[in-house]
C-alpha cells in the first residue's frame, strides 16, 4: 500500500517535472510544421509567395534565412523530442497539442506582421486588395495563437484536478 | 560566362589525374577494410560504409572528372548542382563511411597511435572547431560567390581546383564537426553543436537568396536565379540528413537506463 502511493506520487511529479519539454516539444514542431505548410503550399503549391522580392530589405534576407534554417531543426528535434517523451510516458498530449498551435500561430503571426510588412521578405499574394489577404492570414494566426493558450490551460487544470 | 571555357583546355590531364585520384580512394578504402577484417579481435567492417565511401568518391568525381565537369564551367545551374555534391553530399557520405576509425583499425597499434596524437593536435582540434569548420566552409562560399574570387577562379586552373579543393574538404570538416560517426579530438554538446549548425545553415540560406537577387559577376540573371534557387532547397536535403542524425544520435544518448536494458 506504502508502496503504490509512492509509485503515484513519482509518477505525478515526473510529469510535472517533463511539462517544459511537453512544451518545447510541441512549441518546436508547431513552428516547424507552419513553416513547412508555408513552404509547400504558398510557396510550391499556390506559387503565391515569390522566393525573392526586390523590396526584400536585408534584414528580411537574414530573417528569411534564421527561420528556414530553424524550422527544419525544430521539426525533426520536436518530433525526437515527442518520441523521447513518449518512451519516458511522460507525454501529455493536450499540452503538447496546445503547444503546437501555440507555437504555429506564434510563427505565422511573426511572418504575417514582421516578415511579410515590416521586413518585405515577400507578400501573401501579389495581387490587389492586398490587405484582404493580410487580414485573414494574421486572423488565422491568432486564432490559432489563441486555441493553442485555451488547450494549454485546460491540460493544465487537468493535470491539477 | 565567356571566360569560363579557359579552364577546358588542359581538361584530358585532369581528368585522368581524378580518375586516378579516385581509384586510389576506393583501392585504399578496400584495401583498409580487408587488413581490418583479418584481425580476429575486431568485428567486421559492416559492407554499407564500404558502399558509402564509394558513392562519396562517386558524387565528388563527377564534378572534378567526367562529363559533369565540363558542363559546370558553361553553366551556372550545374556549377551549383556541382557545389552541392562536392561540397555537401560528397563529404556527408564519406563522414558515414567513417574512414577515420577505419584507418586506426587497419594500422598497427604503434602507428594508430602515431595518426591518433596527430587527431588530437592543436592544429586539427582547431580546425574541428564546429565554430572554424562553419567559418571555413560557409565563409569560404560568401568569399566565393560575393567577391571577384569566383570570376578569376575560371581565369586560373590552378586557382579553380583550388577552390574545389577547399569546398570539398571543408564541407567534410564542417560535417565531421557536426555529427560525430569518427571518434574526435574534443565533443561538443548537441546543443552546441545545434546552434552552430542553424547559424551556418541560415548564413548559408541567405547567401543563396543574394545570389539569386546580386549575381556573381559574369553569371546572367536567369542563371543566378536558377542557381540560387538550387542552391537553398538543394542545400535542404542535404542538411535534413545531417540534422536528422544530429536528433537520432542525441535521442539514443538519452535512452533512459531501463529501456537500454531491455535493448541488450
Amino acid at each position: 500500500m506504502a508502496d503504490n502511493s509512492r509509485i503515484v506520487k513519482t509518477s505525478t511529479k515526473n510529469h510535472y517535472s517533463y511539462i517544459k519539454h511537453n512544451w518545447w516539444s510541441g512549441f518546436l514542431f508547431g513552428l516547424g510544421m507552419v513553416t513547412f505548410i508555408d513552404e509547400t503550399v504558398f510557396h510550391q503549391l499556390l506559387q503565391w509567395h515569390h522566393f525573392y522580392d526586390r523590396s526584400t530589405t536585408e534584414l528580411g534576407l537574414i530573417s528569411d534565412g534564421l527561420f528556414h534554417a530553424f524550422s527544419w531543426f525544430a521539426t525533426i528535434g520536436g518530433l525526437f523530442m515527442l518520441a523521447d517523451l513518449k518512451r519516458r510516458q511522460s507525454l501529455n498530449w493536450l499540452y503538447w497539442w496546445g503547444s503546437v498551435l501555440t507555437g504555429a500561430g506564434l510563427f505565422q503571426l511573426y511572418d504575417g506582421i514582421i516578415q511579410h510588412k515590416v521586413l518585405r521578405v515577400h507578400q501573401v499574394r501579389y495581387i490587389e486588395n492586398l490587405w484582404v489577404y493580410d487580414l485573414v492570414w494574421n486572423t488565422a494566426a491568432v486564432l490559432l495563437l489563441i486555441t493553442g493558450l485555451i488547450i494549454i490551460r485546460q491540460a493544465r487544470r487537468r493535470m491539477k484536478g | 560566362m565567356e571566360n569560363m571555357h579557359h579552364a577546358l583546355t588542359i581538361a584530358p590531364f585532369w581528368n585522368a589525374f581524378f580518375i586516378v585520384l579516385s581509384v586510389i580512394a576506393v583501392g585504399g578504402y578496400i584495401a583498409a577494410v580487408i587488413v581490418s577484417n583479418k584481425k580476429d579481435h575486431l568485428s567486421k567492417w559492416p559492407r554499407y560504409r564500404t558502399v558509402l565511401w564509394i558513392a562519396g568518391i562517386l558524387s565528388a568525381f563527377v564534378v572534378m572528372g567526367g562529363p559533369l565537369a565540363k558542363a559546370v564551367h558553361m553553366d551556372f545551374t550545374l556549377h551549383m548542382l556541382g557545389h552541392l555534391l562536392l561540397g555537401m553530399l560528397s563529404p556527408l557520405l564519406l563522414v558515414l563511411s567513417s574512414p577515420i576509425r577505419l584507418i586506426l583499425r587497419a594500422l598497427p597499434v604503434r602507428r594508430a597511435r602515431q595518426f591518433t596524437s596527430v587527431m588530437r593536435s592543436g592544429y586539427v582540434q582547431f580546425v574541428t572547431h564546429p565554430v572554424t569548420a562553419s567559418i571555413l566552409n560557409i565563409g569560404g562560399l560568401w568569399m566565393l560567390y560575393t567577391t571577384t574570387l569566383f570570376q578569376l577562379m575560371h581565369k586560373y586552373t590552378w586557382l579553380y581546383f583550388l577552390v574545389h579543393f577547399h569546398v570539398f574538404l571543408a564541407g567534410y570538416v564542417f560535417t565531421a564537426a557536426m555529427i560525430y560517426i569518427d571518434p574526435v579530438p574534443r565533443r561538443y554538446s548537441y546543443f552546441y553543436r545545434s546552434v552552430v549548425f542553424i547559424l551556418a545553415l541560415a548564413a548559408h540560406q541567405i547567401l543563396s537568396k543574394r545570389i539569386y537577387a546580386y549575381p556573381p559577376l559574369g553569371v546572367a540573371r536567369e542563371q543566378a536565379e536558377a542557381g540560387g534557387m538550387l542552391m537553398y532547397y538543394g542545400g535542404n536535403i542535404v542538411d535534413v540528413i545531417i540534422i536528422y542524425i544530429i536528433c537520432l544520435h542525441w535521442y539514443r544518448s538519452k535512452a533512459p537506463r531501463a529501456s537500454l536494458h531491455q535493448a541488450h
